[in-house]
Protein backbone atom coordinates (compact mmCIF):
# COMPACT_ATOMS: atom_id res chain seq x y z
CA UNK A 1 0.00 0.00 0.00
CA UNK A 2 2.96 2.58 0.55
CA UNK A 3 3.20 2.74 -3.46
CA UNK A 4 -0.48 4.02 -3.53
CA UNK A 5 0.52 7.18 -2.46
CA UNK A 6 2.74 8.20 -5.35
CA UNK A 7 -0.19 6.69 -7.79
CA UNK A 8 -2.71 9.24 -9.61
CA UNK A 9 -5.73 9.82 -7.23
CA UNK A 10 -8.12 8.08 -8.84
CA UNK A 11 -6.20 4.50 -9.00
CA UNK A 12 -5.14 5.15 -5.33
CA UNK A 13 -9.21 5.11 -4.88
CA UNK A 14 -9.84 2.08 -6.98
CA UNK A 15 -6.65 0.30 -5.08
CA UNK A 16 -7.48 0.85 -1.63
CA UNK A 17 -11.42 -0.28 -2.52
CA UNK A 18 -9.88 -3.64 -4.19
CA UNK A 19 -7.62 -3.69 -1.18
CA UNK A 20 -10.41 -2.91 1.47
CA UNK A 21 -12.41 -5.93 -0.15
CA UNK A 22 -9.45 -8.24 0.47
CA UNK A 23 -7.01 -7.38 3.09
CA UNK A 24 -9.18 -5.20 5.56
CA UNK A 25 -8.80 -1.85 6.64
CA UNK A 26 -5.09 -0.79 7.59
CA UNK A 27 -4.63 2.66 9.79
CA UNK A 28 -2.44 4.74 7.26
CA UNK A 29 -4.54 3.75 4.25
CA UNK A 30 -4.94 6.64 2.05
CA UNK A 31 -8.29 7.89 1.84
CA UNK A 32 -7.89 10.94 -0.07
CA UNK A 33 -10.65 13.31 -1.44
CA UNK A 34 -9.98 12.82 -5.59
CA UNK A 35 -8.74 16.14 -7.00
CA UNK A 36 -11.50 17.92 -9.24
CA UNK A 37 -11.93 18.37 -12.31
CA UNK A 38 -13.89 21.27 -13.50
CA UNK A 39 -12.04 21.77 -17.00
CA UNK A 40 -13.23 18.46 -18.25
CA UNK A 41 -16.97 19.50 -17.60
CA UNK A 42 -16.28 22.60 -19.34
CA UNK A 43 -14.98 21.21 -22.69
CA UNK A 44 -17.31 18.50 -22.63
CA UNK A 45 -20.04 20.65 -22.58
CA UNK A 46 -18.82 22.91 -25.34
CA UNK A 47 -18.29 19.95 -27.34
CA UNK A 48 -21.56 18.59 -26.72
CA UNK A 49 -23.30 21.70 -27.44
CA UNK A 50 -21.71 22.23 -31.32
CA UNK A 51 -22.35 19.06 -32.06
CA UNK A 52 -26.04 19.16 -31.45
CA UNK A 53 -25.94 22.85 -33.54
CA UNK A 54 -24.00 20.69 -36.21
CA UNK A 55 -26.41 18.01 -36.42
CA UNK A 56 -29.75 19.90 -36.45
CA UNK A 57 -28.85 22.12 -38.57
CA UNK A 58 -27.54 19.39 -41.33
CA UNK A 59 -31.33 17.65 -39.91
CA UNK A 60 -33.47 20.77 -40.23
CA UNK A 61 -31.47 21.32 -43.57
CA UNK A 62 -34.35 21.93 -46.04
CA UNK A 63 -31.91 20.31 -49.24
CA UNK A 64 -31.41 17.00 -47.38
CA UNK A 65 -34.16 15.01 -48.19
CA UNK A 66 -34.44 12.40 -45.14
CA UNK A 67 -37.13 9.99 -46.86
CA UNK A 68 -34.39 9.81 -49.72
CA UNK A 69 -32.22 8.66 -47.43
CA UNK A 70 -34.70 6.18 -45.79
CA UNK A 71 -35.79 4.89 -48.82
CA UNK A 72 -32.44 3.96 -50.20
CA UNK A 73 -30.56 3.18 -46.26
CA UNK A 74 -31.44 -0.90 -47.08
CA UNK A 75 -32.56 -0.38 -50.91
CA UNK A 76 -31.57 -3.60 -52.78
CA UNK A 77 -28.72 -2.18 -54.79
CA UNK A 78 -27.55 -0.71 -51.96
CA UNK A 79 -27.04 -3.99 -50.16
CA UNK A 80 -25.73 -5.88 -53.68
CA UNK A 81 -23.39 -3.03 -53.44
CA UNK A 82 -22.33 -3.70 -50.26
CA UNK A 83 -22.01 -7.39 -50.56
CA UNK A 84 -19.45 -7.09 -53.53
CA UNK A 85 -17.93 -4.24 -51.72
CA UNK A 86 -17.06 -7.08 -48.67
CA UNK A 87 -16.56 -10.06 -51.37
CA UNK A 88 -13.86 -7.46 -53.03
CA UNK A 89 -12.28 -6.56 -49.70
CA UNK A 90 -12.30 -10.46 -48.10
CA UNK A 91 -10.95 -12.18 -51.38
CA UNK A 92 -8.22 -9.07 -51.86
CA UNK A 93 -6.95 -9.15 -48.16
CA UNK A 94 -6.91 -13.46 -48.40
CA UNK A 95 -4.77 -13.74 -51.70
CA UNK A 96 -2.73 -10.64 -50.84
CA UNK A 97 -1.52 -11.73 -47.47
CA UNK A 98 -0.34 -15.41 -49.22
CA UNK A 99 1.52 -12.93 -51.55
CA UNK A 100 2.82 -10.78 -49.18
CA UNK A 101 4.25 -13.64 -47.08
CA UNK A 102 6.03 -15.22 -49.99
CA UNK A 103 7.44 -11.46 -51.28
CA UNK A 104 8.81 -11.02 -47.68
CA UNK A 105 10.40 -14.62 -47.20
CA UNK A 106 12.02 -13.61 -51.08
CA UNK A 107 13.12 -10.61 -49.69
CA UNK A 108 14.49 -11.92 -46.41
CA UNK A 109 16.38 -14.99 -48.57
CA UNK A 110 19.74 -15.01 -49.37
CA UNK A 111 18.87 -15.72 -52.90
CA UNK A 112 19.88 -12.23 -54.74
CA UNK A 113 17.68 -13.23 -57.71
CA UNK A 114 14.22 -13.24 -55.06
CA UNK A 115 15.47 -10.78 -53.59
CA UNK A 116 15.62 -7.97 -56.24
CA UNK A 117 12.65 -9.29 -57.41
CA UNK A 118 10.53 -8.60 -54.49
CA UNK A 119 12.45 -5.42 -54.23
CA UNK A 120 11.25 -4.29 -57.52
CA UNK A 121 7.46 -5.45 -56.63
CA UNK A 122 7.71 -3.39 -53.71
CA UNK A 123 8.97 -0.39 -55.61
CA UNK A 124 6.26 -0.46 -58.54
CA UNK A 125 3.08 -1.34 -56.80
CA UNK A 126 3.89 0.93 -53.60
CA UNK A 127 5.21 3.78 -55.86
CA UNK A 128 2.30 4.57 -58.03
CA UNK A 129 -0.70 5.34 -57.09
CA UNK A 130 -3.50 2.94 -56.66
CA UNK A 131 -5.90 4.74 -58.59
CA UNK A 132 -3.89 4.38 -61.47
CA UNK A 133 -3.29 1.34 -61.19
CA UNK A 134 -6.72 0.58 -60.92
CA UNK A 135 -7.49 2.15 -64.38
CA UNK A 136 -4.50 0.68 -65.67
CA UNK A 137 -6.34 -2.84 -64.87
CA UNK A 138 -9.36 -1.81 -66.32
CA UNK A 139 -7.91 -0.57 -69.52
CA UNK A 140 -5.45 -3.99 -69.95
CA UNK A 141 -7.89 -4.74 -73.11
CA UNK A 142 -6.10 -1.21 -74.84
CA UNK A 143 -2.81 -2.40 -74.06
CA UNK A 144 -3.62 -6.17 -75.50
CA UNK A 145 -6.43 -7.02 -76.81
CA UNK A 146 -6.30 -10.61 -76.88
CA UNK A 147 -4.12 -12.81 -74.24
CA UNK A 148 -2.86 -15.78 -75.21
CA UNK A 149 -0.73 -18.70 -74.16
CA UNK A 150 2.12 -19.69 -76.61
CA UNK A 151 5.94 -20.56 -76.69
CA UNK A 152 7.37 -16.72 -76.79
CA UNK A 153 9.08 -15.77 -79.84
CA UNK A 154 7.27 -18.05 -82.33
CA UNK A 155 3.85 -18.14 -83.75
CA UNK A 156 2.85 -21.11 -81.87
CA UNK A 157 0.06 -20.92 -79.40
CA UNK A 158 -2.01 -22.79 -77.21
CA UNK A 159 -5.23 -20.54 -76.87
CA UNK A 160 -6.54 -16.99 -77.35
CA UNK A 161 -8.72 -15.42 -75.83
CA UNK A 162 -10.19 -11.81 -76.09
CA UNK A 163 -9.13 -9.61 -72.80
CA UNK A 164 -12.14 -7.74 -72.04
CA UNK A 165 -13.86 -11.52 -71.59
CA UNK A 166 -10.76 -12.89 -69.67
CA UNK A 167 -10.83 -9.47 -67.22
CA UNK A 168 -14.38 -8.22 -66.65
CA UNK A 169 -14.42 -5.05 -64.38
CA UNK A 170 -14.50 -6.80 -61.13
CA UNK A 171 -11.45 -9.16 -62.24
CA UNK A 172 -9.94 -6.28 -62.81
CA UNK A 173 -10.68 -4.48 -59.73
CA UNK A 174 -9.80 -7.73 -57.60
CA UNK A 175 -6.48 -7.79 -59.36
CA UNK A 176 -5.56 -4.02 -59.03
CA UNK A 177 -6.09 -4.22 -55.06
CA UNK A 178 -4.82 -7.59 -54.58
CA UNK A 179 -1.51 -6.69 -56.35
CA UNK A 180 -1.25 -3.33 -54.51
CA UNK A 181 -2.05 -4.86 -51.61
CA UNK A 182 0.33 -7.67 -51.35
CA UNK A 183 3.23 -4.71 -51.84
CA UNK A 184 2.43 -3.24 -48.61
CA UNK A 185 1.42 -6.07 -46.50
CA UNK A 186 5.01 -7.76 -47.70
CA UNK A 187 6.62 -4.95 -46.18
CA UNK A 188 4.62 -5.25 -42.86
CA UNK A 189 5.21 -9.16 -42.78
CA UNK A 190 8.62 -8.45 -43.20
CA UNK A 191 8.89 -5.88 -40.74
CA UNK A 192 7.09 -8.52 -38.77
CA UNK A 193 9.77 -11.49 -39.36
CA UNK A 194 12.55 -9.24 -38.42
CA UNK A 195 11.16 -8.63 -34.87
CA UNK A 196 11.14 -12.23 -34.02
CA UNK A 197 14.76 -12.97 -32.21
CA UNK A 198 17.47 -14.70 -34.18
CA UNK A 199 17.57 -16.93 -30.80
CA UNK A 200 14.43 -18.45 -32.01
CA UNK A 201 15.79 -19.30 -35.20
CA UNK A 202 19.33 -20.94 -33.64
CA UNK A 203 16.48 -22.99 -31.27
CA UNK A 204 14.65 -23.91 -34.33
CA UNK A 205 17.46 -24.91 -36.36
CA UNK A 206 19.59 -26.71 -33.27
CA UNK A 207 16.39 -29.25 -32.91
CA UNK A 208 16.43 -29.51 -36.82
CA UNK A 209 13.77 -28.23 -38.48
CA UNK A 210 14.41 -27.06 -41.50
CA UNK A 211 13.60 -23.64 -42.79
CA UNK A 212 10.29 -23.96 -44.29
CA UNK A 213 9.37 -25.70 -40.82
CA UNK A 214 10.84 -23.35 -38.61
CA UNK A 215 9.04 -20.28 -40.81
CA UNK A 216 5.65 -21.58 -40.86
CA UNK A 217 5.89 -22.65 -36.95
CA UNK A 218 8.01 -20.54 -35.40
CA UNK A 219 8.75 -17.62 -36.58
CA UNK A 220 5.46 -16.18 -38.38
CA UNK A 221 2.98 -17.45 -35.26
CA UNK A 222 5.59 -15.05 -33.00
CA UNK A 223 5.87 -12.46 -36.01
CA UNK A 224 1.57 -12.39 -36.11
CA UNK A 225 1.76 -10.05 -32.75
CA UNK A 226 3.35 -7.33 -34.82
CA UNK A 227 1.60 -8.10 -37.82
CA UNK A 228 -2.12 -7.96 -36.92
CA UNK A 229 -2.49 -4.69 -35.82
CA UNK A 230 -1.20 -3.02 -38.79
CA UNK A 231 -3.04 -5.86 -41.16
CA UNK A 232 -6.07 -5.05 -39.68
CA UNK A 233 -5.51 -1.20 -40.53
CA UNK A 234 -4.64 -2.05 -43.77
CA UNK A 235 -8.38 -3.72 -44.01
CA UNK A 236 -9.53 -1.01 -43.18
CA UNK A 237 -8.33 0.95 -46.18
CA UNK A 238 -8.86 -1.45 -48.15
CA UNK A 239 -12.97 -1.94 -47.40
CA UNK A 240 -12.26 2.18 -48.48
CA UNK A 241 -10.41 1.98 -51.33
CA UNK A 242 -12.75 -0.05 -52.95
CA UNK A 243 -14.76 2.83 -53.45
CA UNK A 244 -12.16 3.92 -55.99
CA UNK A 245 -13.12 1.22 -57.98
CA UNK A 246 -16.02 3.14 -59.15
CA UNK A 247 -13.35 4.62 -61.79
CA UNK A 248 -13.53 1.01 -63.98
CA UNK A 249 -17.42 0.57 -63.00
CA UNK A 250 -17.16 -2.24 -60.69
CA UNK A 251 -20.30 -2.15 -58.94
CA UNK A 252 -19.38 -1.76 -55.48
CA UNK A 253 -21.04 0.30 -52.74
CA UNK A 254 -20.08 4.28 -54.07
CA UNK A 255 -20.76 3.27 -57.60
CA UNK A 256 -23.82 1.64 -57.06
CA UNK A 257 -24.88 4.84 -55.28
CA UNK A 258 -23.00 7.29 -57.79
CA UNK A 259 -25.16 5.92 -60.49
CA UNK A 260 -28.72 6.16 -58.37
CA UNK A 261 -27.96 9.64 -57.69
CA UNK A 262 -27.13 10.14 -61.57
CA UNK A 263 -30.66 9.05 -61.96
CA UNK A 264 -32.46 10.95 -58.90
CA UNK A 265 -30.15 13.79 -58.18
CA UNK A 266 -29.80 13.34 -54.31
CA UNK A 267 -26.19 13.01 -54.49
CA UNK A 268 -26.09 14.51 -51.14
CA UNK A 269 -28.30 11.92 -49.60
CA UNK A 270 -27.12 8.77 -51.22
CA UNK A 271 -23.49 10.42 -49.70
CA UNK A 272 -25.01 10.33 -46.22
CA UNK A 273 -26.32 6.76 -47.14
CA UNK A 274 -22.92 5.26 -47.95
CA UNK A 275 -20.84 6.89 -45.48
CA UNK A 276 -22.96 4.99 -42.55
CA UNK A 277 -22.62 1.98 -44.64
CA UNK A 278 -18.80 2.57 -44.45
CA UNK A 279 -18.63 3.99 -40.92
CA UNK A 280 -20.73 0.40 -39.73
CA UNK A 281 -18.76 -2.06 -41.59
CA UNK A 282 -15.21 -0.49 -40.66
CA UNK A 283 -16.53 -0.77 -36.98
CA UNK A 284 -17.50 -4.59 -37.44
CA UNK A 285 -14.01 -5.18 -39.10
CA UNK A 286 -12.29 -4.04 -35.85
CA UNK A 287 -13.92 -6.80 -33.55
CA UNK A 288 -12.28 -9.64 -35.39
CA UNK A 289 -8.96 -7.54 -35.08
CA UNK A 290 -9.37 -7.70 -31.24
CA UNK A 291 -9.38 -11.20 -31.36
CA UNK A 292 -7.14 -12.35 -33.45
CA UNK A 293 -4.50 -9.50 -31.63
CA UNK A 294 -5.64 -11.49 -28.18
CA UNK A 295 -4.90 -15.15 -29.59
CA UNK A 296 -1.40 -14.26 -31.35
CA UNK A 297 -0.87 -12.56 -27.96
CA UNK A 298 -0.97 -15.77 -26.03
CA UNK A 299 2.23 -16.54 -23.88
CA UNK A 300 2.83 -13.26 -24.28
CA UNK A 301 1.33 -11.52 -21.54
CA UNK A 302 1.74 -13.85 -18.08
CA UNK A 303 -1.60 -13.20 -17.51
CA UNK A 304 -4.50 -12.97 -20.21
CA UNK A 305 -7.17 -10.01 -19.77
CA UNK A 306 -10.59 -11.43 -20.27
CA UNK A 307 -12.24 -10.12 -23.11
CA UNK A 308 -14.77 -7.02 -22.91
CA UNK A 309 -17.56 -9.35 -23.52
CA UNK A 310 -15.81 -11.71 -20.78
CA UNK A 311 -15.39 -8.87 -18.29
CA UNK A 312 -19.19 -7.78 -18.90
CA UNK A 313 -20.03 -11.20 -18.11
CA UNK A 314 -18.26 -11.77 -14.74
CA UNK A 315 -19.15 -8.18 -13.92
CA UNK A 316 -22.98 -8.92 -14.24
CA UNK A 317 -22.34 -12.50 -12.26
CA UNK A 318 -20.47 -10.50 -9.29
CA UNK A 319 -22.06 -7.33 -9.15
CA UNK A 320 -19.79 -5.07 -10.10
CA UNK A 321 -16.82 -6.31 -7.82
CA UNK A 322 -14.46 -8.47 -10.23
CA UNK A 323 -13.35 -5.09 -12.33
CA UNK A 324 -11.57 -3.45 -9.38
CA UNK A 325 -9.83 -6.74 -8.94
CA UNK A 326 -8.39 -7.82 -12.43
CA UNK A 327 -7.37 -3.99 -12.25
CA UNK A 328 -5.11 -5.23 -9.71
CA UNK A 329 -3.74 -8.31 -11.11
CA UNK A 330 -2.27 -6.89 -14.21
CA UNK A 331 1.35 -6.78 -14.76
CA UNK B 1 12.14 -47.59 -30.07
CA UNK B 2 14.44 -44.38 -30.01
CA UNK B 3 15.29 -44.92 -27.07
CA UNK B 4 16.87 -48.39 -28.19
CA UNK B 5 18.37 -46.88 -30.99
CA UNK B 6 19.93 -43.90 -28.84
CA UNK B 7 21.91 -46.11 -26.44
CA UNK B 8 22.89 -48.37 -29.50
CA UNK B 9 24.96 -45.72 -31.22
CA UNK B 10 26.05 -45.50 -27.71
CA UNK B 11 27.08 -48.40 -27.33
CA UNK B 12 28.90 -48.84 -30.55
CA UNK B 13 30.54 -45.56 -30.15
CA UNK B 14 32.09 -46.24 -26.99
CA UNK B 15 33.61 -49.36 -28.09
CA UNK B 16 35.33 -47.70 -31.37
CA UNK B 17 35.89 -43.55 -32.00
CA UNK B 18 35.33 -40.18 -30.42
CA UNK B 19 32.07 -39.21 -30.70
CA UNK B 20 33.29 -35.37 -31.74
CA UNK B 21 36.31 -35.02 -33.40
CA UNK B 22 37.79 -31.16 -33.92
CA UNK B 23 40.87 -30.72 -35.82
CA UNK B 24 42.36 -26.96 -35.88
CA UNK B 25 39.17 -25.73 -36.30
CA UNK B 26 39.35 -21.84 -37.41
CA UNK B 27 37.10 -19.30 -37.80
CA UNK B 28 37.01 -14.82 -38.19
CA UNK B 29 34.53 -12.26 -38.40
CA UNK B 30 36.31 -10.13 -40.74
CA UNK B 31 39.70 -9.60 -39.96
CA UNK B 32 38.75 -10.22 -36.26
CA UNK B 33 40.35 -14.44 -35.94
CA UNK B 34 38.37 -15.70 -33.05
CA UNK B 35 39.46 -19.29 -33.40
CA UNK B 36 42.66 -20.10 -34.07
CA UNK B 37 42.97 -23.92 -34.33
CA UNK B 38 41.57 -25.79 -32.15
CA UNK B 39 41.81 -29.21 -32.03
CA UNK B 40 40.16 -31.89 -28.88
CA UNK B 41 38.09 -35.00 -29.02
CA UNK B 42 35.15 -36.05 -26.66
CA UNK B 43 34.47 -39.73 -26.52
CA UNK B 44 30.82 -41.52 -26.18
CA UNK B 45 29.53 -40.16 -22.92
CA UNK B 46 31.93 -37.85 -21.59
CA UNK B 47 31.08 -34.51 -19.96
CA UNK B 48 33.51 -31.66 -21.36
CA UNK B 49 33.59 -28.16 -19.69
CA UNK B 50 34.70 -25.34 -21.74
CA UNK B 51 36.12 -22.61 -19.08
CA UNK B 52 37.74 -19.16 -20.33
CA UNK B 53 37.21 -15.39 -19.91
CA UNK B 54 34.44 -13.83 -22.43
CA UNK B 55 35.77 -13.39 -25.89
CA UNK B 56 37.68 -16.53 -25.73
CA UNK B 57 36.02 -17.89 -28.50
CA UNK B 58 34.32 -20.97 -26.60
CA UNK B 59 30.74 -20.28 -27.53
CA UNK B 60 31.61 -19.68 -31.00
CA UNK B 61 32.91 -22.96 -31.09
CA UNK B 62 30.22 -24.80 -30.18
CA UNK B 63 27.80 -23.16 -32.14
CA UNK B 64 30.35 -24.23 -34.86
CA UNK B 65 29.98 -27.74 -33.55
CA UNK B 66 25.71 -27.95 -35.01
CA UNK B 67 26.81 -25.49 -37.65
CA UNK B 68 25.02 -22.44 -36.24
CA UNK B 69 28.49 -20.79 -37.11
CA UNK B 70 30.65 -22.11 -40.23
CA UNK B 71 33.96 -22.69 -39.74
CA UNK B 72 36.43 -21.43 -42.21
CA UNK B 73 39.19 -23.73 -41.48
CA UNK B 74 40.23 -27.27 -39.93
CA UNK B 75 37.17 -29.99 -39.74
CA UNK B 76 34.48 -30.87 -37.33
CA UNK B 77 32.98 -34.09 -37.48
CA UNK B 78 30.07 -35.78 -35.05
CA UNK B 79 29.82 -39.56 -35.21
CA UNK B 80 31.82 -39.98 -37.92
CA UNK B 81 30.35 -37.12 -40.19
CA UNK B 82 31.85 -34.00 -41.16
CA UNK B 83 29.80 -31.16 -39.99
CA UNK B 84 28.16 -28.56 -42.77
CA UNK B 85 30.01 -30.56 -45.53
CA UNK B 86 29.93 -33.84 -47.50
CA UNK B 87 33.57 -35.46 -48.37
CA UNK B 88 33.85 -37.08 -51.76
CA UNK B 89 37.28 -38.47 -52.51
CA UNK B 90 39.13 -35.29 -51.91
CA UNK B 91 37.27 -32.19 -52.56
CA UNK B 92 34.25 -31.00 -49.67
CA UNK B 93 30.92 -29.52 -51.00
CA UNK B 94 28.67 -27.81 -48.90
CA UNK B 95 25.48 -29.14 -47.47
CA UNK B 96 21.81 -28.01 -48.52
CA UNK B 97 19.71 -26.60 -45.69
CA UNK B 98 17.85 -29.90 -45.58
CA UNK B 99 20.84 -31.54 -44.81
CA UNK B 100 22.20 -29.42 -42.22
CA UNK B 101 18.97 -29.65 -40.91
CA UNK B 102 19.09 -33.48 -40.45
CA UNK B 103 22.93 -33.49 -38.90
CA UNK B 104 21.23 -31.20 -36.55
CA UNK B 105 18.56 -33.45 -35.17
CA UNK B 106 21.51 -35.58 -33.70
CA UNK B 107 23.50 -32.89 -31.90
CA UNK B 108 21.03 -30.95 -28.96
CA UNK B 109 21.95 -27.26 -27.97
CA UNK B 110 21.04 -25.24 -24.56
CA UNK B 111 20.90 -21.79 -24.85
CA UNK B 112 21.88 -19.43 -22.37
CA UNK B 113 18.70 -17.29 -22.95
CA UNK B 114 16.46 -20.48 -23.35
CA UNK B 115 14.89 -19.38 -26.34
CA UNK B 116 12.05 -21.47 -25.67
CA UNK B 117 9.10 -20.65 -28.29
CA UNK B 118 7.27 -18.50 -26.25
CA UNK B 119 3.47 -18.49 -28.29
CA UNK B 120 3.73 -22.68 -27.39
CA UNK B 121 3.43 -23.91 -23.55
CA UNK B 122 6.09 -26.12 -21.92
CA UNK B 123 4.96 -29.27 -23.51
CA UNK B 124 4.50 -27.68 -27.06
CA UNK B 125 8.03 -26.46 -26.94
CA UNK B 126 8.94 -30.02 -26.42
CA UNK B 127 7.09 -31.75 -28.86
CA UNK B 128 6.99 -29.91 -31.63
CA UNK B 129 10.54 -31.10 -33.48
CA UNK B 130 9.61 -34.35 -32.63
CA UNK B 131 6.27 -34.59 -33.94
CA UNK B 132 6.97 -32.14 -37.02
CA UNK B 133 10.89 -32.76 -37.86
CA UNK B 134 10.87 -36.52 -37.08
CA UNK B 135 7.13 -37.66 -37.56
CA UNK B 136 6.69 -39.25 -33.86
CA UNK B 137 2.85 -39.56 -33.50
CA UNK B 138 1.66 -36.35 -32.08
CA UNK B 139 0.20 -38.75 -29.08
CA UNK B 140 3.41 -40.34 -28.45
CA UNK B 141 5.39 -37.09 -28.51
CA UNK B 142 3.38 -35.79 -25.98
CA UNK B 143 3.50 -38.70 -23.47
CA UNK B 144 7.33 -38.82 -24.26
CA UNK B 145 7.67 -35.09 -23.03
CA UNK B 146 5.82 -35.42 -20.13
CA UNK B 147 8.12 -37.97 -19.20
CA UNK B 148 10.82 -35.84 -19.94
CA UNK B 149 9.09 -33.23 -17.94
CA UNK B 150 8.95 -35.72 -15.23
CA UNK B 151 12.30 -35.92 -14.96
CA UNK B 152 12.91 -32.45 -14.94
CA UNK B 153 11.15 -32.14 -12.14
CA UNK B 154 8.02 -29.66 -14.16
CA UNK B 155 5.54 -31.97 -14.99
CA UNK B 156 2.90 -29.72 -13.17
CA UNK B 157 3.98 -27.15 -15.28
CA UNK B 158 3.15 -28.69 -18.44
CA UNK B 159 0.41 -26.27 -19.81
CA UNK B 160 2.05 -23.21 -18.65
CA UNK B 161 4.16 -20.57 -20.86
CA UNK B 162 7.35 -19.60 -20.91
CA UNK B 163 6.02 -16.33 -19.53
CA UNK B 164 5.19 -17.46 -16.79
CA UNK B 165 8.03 -19.83 -15.98
CA UNK B 166 10.71 -18.82 -14.28
CA UNK B 167 14.71 -18.68 -15.49
CA UNK B 168 15.43 -22.34 -14.17
CA UNK B 169 12.09 -23.38 -14.99
CA UNK B 170 12.65 -22.23 -18.47
CA UNK B 171 15.57 -23.88 -19.14
CA UNK B 172 14.93 -27.34 -17.69
CA UNK B 173 11.90 -26.97 -20.35
CA UNK B 174 15.10 -26.22 -22.49
CA UNK B 175 17.13 -29.08 -21.67
CA UNK B 176 14.25 -31.49 -21.90
CA UNK B 177 13.14 -30.23 -25.34
CA UNK B 178 16.45 -30.36 -26.78
CA UNK B 179 16.08 -34.08 -25.05
CA UNK B 180 13.17 -34.90 -26.48
CA UNK B 181 15.33 -35.42 -30.05
CA UNK B 182 17.31 -37.94 -28.43
CA UNK B 183 21.00 -36.04 -29.52
CA UNK B 184 23.95 -38.30 -29.11
CA UNK B 185 25.67 -35.06 -28.36
CA UNK B 186 24.23 -32.51 -26.09
CA UNK B 187 25.84 -28.42 -26.10
CA UNK B 188 25.46 -26.31 -23.48
CA UNK B 189 26.28 -22.53 -24.08
CA UNK B 190 26.63 -20.77 -20.81
CA UNK B 191 22.94 -22.61 -19.30
CA UNK B 192 23.53 -20.71 -15.98
CA UNK B 193 24.47 -17.48 -16.64
CA UNK B 194 21.35 -16.02 -17.03
CA UNK B 195 20.02 -17.19 -13.79
CA UNK B 196 19.18 -15.51 -10.67
CA UNK B 197 21.72 -17.33 -8.46
CA UNK B 198 19.34 -18.89 -6.39
CA UNK B 199 17.87 -21.24 -9.68
CA UNK B 200 21.33 -22.31 -11.04
CA UNK B 201 21.45 -25.24 -8.73
CA UNK B 202 18.34 -26.80 -9.72
CA UNK B 203 19.25 -26.09 -13.70
CA UNK B 204 22.77 -28.04 -12.62
CA UNK B 205 21.32 -30.41 -10.30
CA UNK B 206 19.58 -31.53 -14.00
CA UNK B 207 22.56 -31.27 -15.91
CA UNK B 208 24.28 -33.77 -13.35
CA UNK B 209 21.65 -36.28 -13.92
CA UNK B 210 22.16 -36.11 -17.39
CA UNK B 211 25.93 -36.73 -17.25
CA UNK B 212 25.72 -39.57 -14.94
CA UNK B 213 22.99 -41.16 -17.45
CA UNK B 214 25.93 -41.21 -19.76
CA UNK B 215 24.88 -38.50 -21.91
CA UNK B 216 27.80 -36.96 -24.10
CA UNK B 217 27.84 -33.32 -23.49
CA UNK B 218 30.12 -30.32 -24.25
CA UNK B 219 29.47 -27.28 -21.65
CA UNK B 220 30.66 -23.88 -22.02
CA UNK B 221 30.26 -22.75 -18.10
CA UNK B 222 31.59 -20.05 -15.65
CA UNK B 223 30.39 -22.71 -12.96
CA UNK B 224 34.05 -24.09 -11.55
CA UNK B 225 32.34 -26.10 -9.15
CA UNK B 226 30.01 -27.80 -11.61
CA UNK B 227 33.13 -28.16 -14.29
CA UNK B 228 34.94 -30.42 -10.64
CA UNK B 229 32.41 -32.55 -9.80
CA UNK B 230 30.62 -33.46 -13.04
CA UNK B 231 33.44 -32.49 -15.85
CA UNK B 232 35.30 -35.71 -17.19
CA UNK B 233 37.50 -33.08 -19.37
CA UNK B 234 38.27 -29.04 -18.72
CA UNK B 235 39.53 -27.68 -21.33
CA UNK B 236 40.59 -23.61 -20.96
CA UNK B 237 40.04 -21.49 -23.62
CA UNK B 238 41.68 -18.37 -23.77
CA UNK B 239 42.08 -15.82 -27.33
CA UNK B 240 41.05 -18.53 -29.60
CA UNK B 241 43.50 -21.38 -28.30
CA UNK B 242 43.20 -24.26 -26.13
CA UNK B 243 45.79 -23.04 -23.23
CA UNK B 244 45.43 -25.62 -21.48
CA UNK B 245 43.39 -28.74 -21.03
CA UNK B 246 42.83 -32.28 -19.14
CA UNK B 247 41.08 -34.08 -16.13
CA UNK B 248 39.32 -31.61 -13.69
CA UNK B 249 41.61 -32.67 -10.68
CA UNK B 250 45.26 -31.16 -13.00
CA UNK B 251 43.58 -27.99 -14.79
CA UNK B 252 41.28 -26.35 -11.40
CA UNK B 253 43.32 -28.19 -8.67
CA UNK B 254 47.18 -27.96 -9.91
CA UNK B 255 47.09 -25.26 -13.26
CA UNK B 256 50.32 -25.19 -15.46
CA UNK B 257 49.58 -22.17 -17.30
CA UNK B 258 49.79 -18.53 -16.07
CA UNK B 259 46.64 -17.52 -17.84
CA UNK B 260 44.53 -20.52 -16.90
CA UNK B 261 46.09 -19.55 -13.01
CA UNK B 262 44.91 -15.72 -13.79
CA UNK B 263 41.58 -16.76 -14.88
CA UNK B 264 41.20 -19.50 -12.14
CA UNK B 265 42.49 -16.95 -8.96
CA UNK B 266 39.38 -14.06 -10.70
CA UNK B 267 36.34 -16.42 -10.93
CA UNK B 268 36.70 -18.74 -7.55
Amino acid sequence: MKQANTLPSREVAAETAAGTAIVGTAEDDVVAVPLRHPWRWVVAAALALGFVALLSSLWSNPNIDHSTIKNYAFHPRILSGIGLTLALTAISMLVSTVLGVLLAVMRLSRNPVMNAFAWLYVWVFRGTPLLIQVVFWGYLGLLYSQISLGLPFTDFTFFSIDTNALVPAFTAGLLAMTLNQAAYSAEIIRGGMLSVDTGQHEAAYSLGMSPAFALFRVVLPQAMRVIIPPMGNETISMLKNTSLLSVIAVLELYTVATQISSQNLRQVELLVVVSCWYLFLTTVLSVPQYYLERHYGRGNARQQTPTPVGRMLSTLRKGGKHHAESKGLQP
Amino acid sequence: MTDALATHEHAVGAAASPLLVASNVRKHYGSVEVLKGISLTVNPGEVMCLLGPSGSGKSTFLRCINHLERIDGGRISVGGDLIGYTQRQDRIFEMNPRQVARQRRGIGMVFQRFNLFPHMTALENISVAPVGVKKVPKQQASKRGMDLLERVGLAHLAKAYPAQLSGGQQQRVAIARALAMDPQLLLFDEPTSALDPELVGDVLDVMRTLASDGMTMIVVTHEIGFARSAADNVVFMDGGVVVESGAPTSVLDNPQNPRTIAFLNSVM
